[in-house]
């Protein structure tokens, strides 16, 4: 039989539509591995096997009665935050285990209606607070090309699964580069969608104005598909765009050189402390896009540096709005109390996990009396210059080039004591959440320790179309897409 | 943050936010807190001279659904996911005194 597990999207439904396979082949496939895997790259948090077999059966009998939809029979792993009607949703939290969700996200419907199987629930920091998957109550994520390593986060599970070739494709969520940073560290292709693209509606909200959900593939073209599927406008979400959504697979396979496109190089995003060889891979993929045609010049994002600063602030100020509604009175764990007010003290001291309460509190402060203009009022205006950094750039480039991370995936344990350590791991990919625009992250060289290195697209307001054929052209002139984890051989 | 160093009494904000916790919690975070604290100091520097913040979102979503009847979850699906219930309601510590 072929091997089908590790197939894109794009190579799989062409399998399918060939009857060179069958959906329940595809998941019995990935159920074997997965189940074998036995906890080494640990990115599931639950996966019913009986579920995903009933879906791949009533796939089978679809394309057997002429059905043909965009995603019929396609695998497709969801992140721990992500409501699917009936399935857990822990956000990989203490606080939500036993939670059964009761309706599907506006994403999971638009998935079911495309044909798709969902191929369980993938793991995360919780919340989706952190960028190593470290934070993570609920299970442990390794990163398929060292195991010892980090897979990144806070969609850590959902990169892990496809690059080990655990699932075809996946779904995470980014807030300040957890679809990005993830994708770069695993050698996926991740893309953070424009804000208001894709509805958040049925997403665990962690930072409103901030939080997009996106796919993690094995190329750009799967990507381009996945996101065709999941945008538009819902009515369940009023900070949905209504613009229509255009056919991204069509504007890649249009695009056959760079020549007419300008790519920005913005000087601030090759920092100081940046790794020599993710600095030599971005520089490398640079001159590829010039070779194929692109323009390039140097641009200034001069408020870059204050990124981290605002996203802490903005981020973790929404979060301890959001976060409130787990109390221990409605859904979830709940530790009994006097009053009310202590139960929902000890429900959330037991329940959330130290990073959750360290933003939760932070976020609590930088909003109360006293402090909110001095911290969150300030912190808008800066993240107004972010936005404003960002305009000027797009009036002279198409798009800009950059590296997603300053170095390759981390061991386990290194930053763990250490948020402001990890909070910097984030400086190359918060700007873009800052400012609301798209963004893309794709494989373009290894570290000399055999990790992947990733390369970002950073597109103007609803410019997917654009960074996704430009991904798309480059990913056809190299092969580090192509390129598997060692101990899949 | 204008000019003098604001000092966070974490175990005051934690018990804003709901949140118990035990006296070497209160230690760690404090420390760890801090340092995010004097590093967000940096905002400090940046000229915000006429910089207003612009709703760039509100022009794009100034209309609203139609005001139509739903179906809403049933009682059943929602008490499925309390805690603690009785008589099909949520049970909560009491909070009068009697």
């Amino acid at each position: 039989m072929n091997d089908l597990k590790s197939m894109t999207i794009g190579a799989l439904k062409a399998a399918l539509q060939e009857g060179e396979a069958s959906a329940q082949e595809v998941v019995e496939q990935l159920l074997t591995v997965v189940e074998e895997d036995g906890g080494r790259v640990g990115a599931f948090l639950s996966l019913d096997k009986d579920s995903v077999r009933e879906q791949a059966s009533v796939c089978d009998e679809l394309r057997g009665a002429g059905n043909d939809n965009k995603l019929l029979g396609i695998p497709i792993s969801i992140k721990d935050l992500i409501n699917v009607k009936g399935d857990p949703c822990t956000c990989s939290s203490h606080i939500l285990e036993g939670y059964v969700a009761p309706y599907d996200a506006t994403v999971i419907s638009k998935l079911r209606e495309a044909g798709a199987i969902l191929f369980g629930r993938v793991n995360m920091d919780e919340f989706a607070m952190g960028s190593s998957t470290e934070n993570a109550a609920l299970g442990v994520t390794s990163n398929p090309w060292k195991l010892d390593h980090v897979p990144g986060g806070s969609s850590g599970g959902s990169a892990a699964a496809v690059s080990a070739d655990h699932t075809i494709a996946s779904l995470g969520s980014d807030t300040g580069g957890s679809i990005r940073q993830p994708a770069a560290f695993c050698g996926c292709v991740g893309l953070k969608p424009t804000y208001g693209r894709v509805s958040r509606y049925g997403l665990t909200a962690f930072a409103s104005s901030l939080d997009q959900i996106g796919p993690i593939t094995k190329n750009v073209w799967d990507a381009a598909l996945l996101l065709e599927v999941i945008s538009g406008e819902d009515e369940r979400d009023a900070t949905s765009l209504r613009e229509p959504v255009p056919s991204y697979t069509k504007a890649l396979e249009q695009t056959t050189s760079l020549e007419g496109v300008t790519l920005g190089l913005p000087r601030e995003y090759f920092v100081e402390g940046m790794d020599p060889e993710v600095e030599e891979a971005v520089r490398n993929a640079v001159e590829q896009c010039r070779a194929l045609g692109a323009e390039i010049v140097d641009v200034s994002l001069p408020h870059a540096k204050y990124a981290i600063s605002v996203y802490y602030i903005i981020a973790t100020a929404e979060a301890s709005a959001n976060l409130a509604r787990f109390d221990g009175i409605r859904y979830g764990m709940r530790v009994d109390g006097a009053d009310p007010a202590a139960l929902y003290a000890k429900t959330r001291a037991s329940g959330l996990g130290d990073e959750v309460k360290r933003r939760i509190i932070l976020g609590t402060y930088v909003l109360s009396s006293g402090y909110y203009d001095a911290y969150y009022k300030k912190a808008q205006r800066v993240q107004q210059c972010i936005r404003n950094d960002f305009e000027s750039v797009f009036k002279e480039c198409d798009a800009l080039i950059a590296p997603v991370t300053p170095t390759p995936a981390y061991r386990k344990g290194e930053k763990t004591d250490d948020p402001l350590k990890m909070y910097l791991d984030d400086i190359l990919t918060t700007s873009v959440n800052l400012a609301g625009n798209c963004a893309l992250s794709l494989p373009c060289g290894f570290s000399s320790d055999g990790l992947p290195i990733g390369l970002q697209l950073i597109g103007n307001h609803l410019d997917e179309e654009n960074i996704l054929s430009i991904a798309h052209l480059y990913e056809q002139h190299t092969d580090w897409h192509k390129r598997k984890p060692e101990f899949l051989s | 943050m204008e000019s003098e160093k604001h000092t966070m009494d974490v175990g005051y904000v934690a018990k804003l936010a709901a949140i118990e916790l035990t006296d070497q919690e209160k230690e760690l975070f404090q420390s760890q807190l801090d340092q995010v604290l004097s590093y967000v100091e940096q905002l400090n520097e940046v000229n915000l001279g006429e910089v207003e913040v612009r709703n760039e979102s509100a022009a794009s979503h100034d209309q609203l659904r139609s005001d139509d009847e739903g179906i809403s979850l049933s009682h059943e699906v929602i008490m499925a996911n309390a805690p603690s219930a009785s008589s099909g309601c949520v049970r909560v510590p009491k909070i009068i005194d009697q």
